[in-house]
């Protein structure tokens, strides 16, 4: 076998986020398998992942890991370049730029659950206003918002409490930092 | 219940600013209004106007025969129409401001309107 021209060095770290990216991949297909009422409406619990991985890992690799799980979540499921696709980027990007900003709140008041239902608003947010930006230039988008909130406030706590509950547990990884 | 421990105090804050949101946005469900009126119309003109309150009974003549329209407690519907097609009648209960049924052969159409208008006009 001829050595490689180009020799790309694997460091400790692109191995965790490739790993923690494929934890979170997986669970958006467990996602999107999940029957939802109405286009929007998802228990999103890849942002589980995002939460352990923002607290153990620090606020960067959560936004390596979420936007891997973006892009190769939709590759799997087929809307790469596609509407959804993009209110998927937005999402994530509202979400990731809160949870950057929530994160510097006082750990001893303000949980993962606290995290994750700011950040799920932060992604609902997000995909209205591209949604209405860009694919619906109506307002008629917004008469849906309480229900996109609801969810997002049930999700988001429920998420967050799952995600705390995984944080509490000791974990090897977590000694690596 | 050890779920609760996970629960720190900021987050109860938090979970109620998000209820309050949740609650602050519930009126866009219902933007146009309660349905309060029925507007009846036969060729263009308004034939009758009742409230959504209590129980009555329209029968408006057009150039086919005779539209029959009942009104109850927040709803209303086309009963009867002469028309060949039957779609008016086939729509149902209205019951939501801004929803219509049109007779278009006996030109007779009903139409739900709340407080605020939604629309000021329709076109088909």
């Amino acid at each position: 076998m001829t050595a490689s021209v180009t020799e790309l060095t694997v460091t400790a770290e692109d191995r965790r986020v490739a790993w923690l990216a494929t934890a979170a991949v997986a669970l958006s297909l467990v996602d999107a398998a999940i029957p939802s009422p109405l286009p929007g409406v998802k228990p999103g619990l890849a942002n589980i992942v995002t939460l352990v991985v923002l607290q153990r890992y620090g606020w960067a690799t959560a936004v390596w890991v979420s936007g891997l799980r973006v892009l190769a979540g939709s590759l799997l499921l087929g809307y790469f370049l596609a509407p959804g696709f993009f209110l998927s980027l937005t999402g994530t990007a509202f979400s990731l730029a809160t949870l950057g900003l929530a994160r510097h709140l006082p750990a001893r008041w303000f949980g993962p659950v606290s995290l994750s239902i700011l950040a799920a608003f932060a992604h609902i947010g997000g995909q209205l206003l591209l949604a209405r930006a860009w694919l619906i230039p109506h307002d008629g988008v917004f008469l849906l918002t309480p229900v996109f909130a609801a969810a997002a406030l049930v999700f988001g706590t429920l998420n967050g409490l799952i995600a705390a509950k995984l944080l509490m547990e000791p974990s090897a990884a977590a000694t690596h930092r | 219940m050890h779920w609760l421990a996970l629960l720190r105090p900021g987050d109860w804050l938090v979970m109620a600013g998000g209820a309050a949101l949740v609650g602050l946005s519930l009126p866009l469900l219902w933007q146009g209004g309660f349905a309060e009126r029925a507007i009846i119309r036969q060729n263009g003109q308004v034939y009758a106007e009742a409230d959504l309150h209590s129980r009555r009974d329209f029968a408006v003549p057009g150039p086919l025969g005779t539209t029959l329209i009942a009104i109850e407690p927040g709803r209303a519907r086309v009963v009867a129409d002469p028309g060949p097609r039957q779609y008016c009648v086939r729509q149902g209960w209205l019951r939501r401001p801004g929803e219509i049924a049109i007779c278009a052969p006996n030109r007779v159409s009903l139409q739900i309107a709340g407080r605020t208008r939604a629309y000021d006009s329709l076109s088909y």
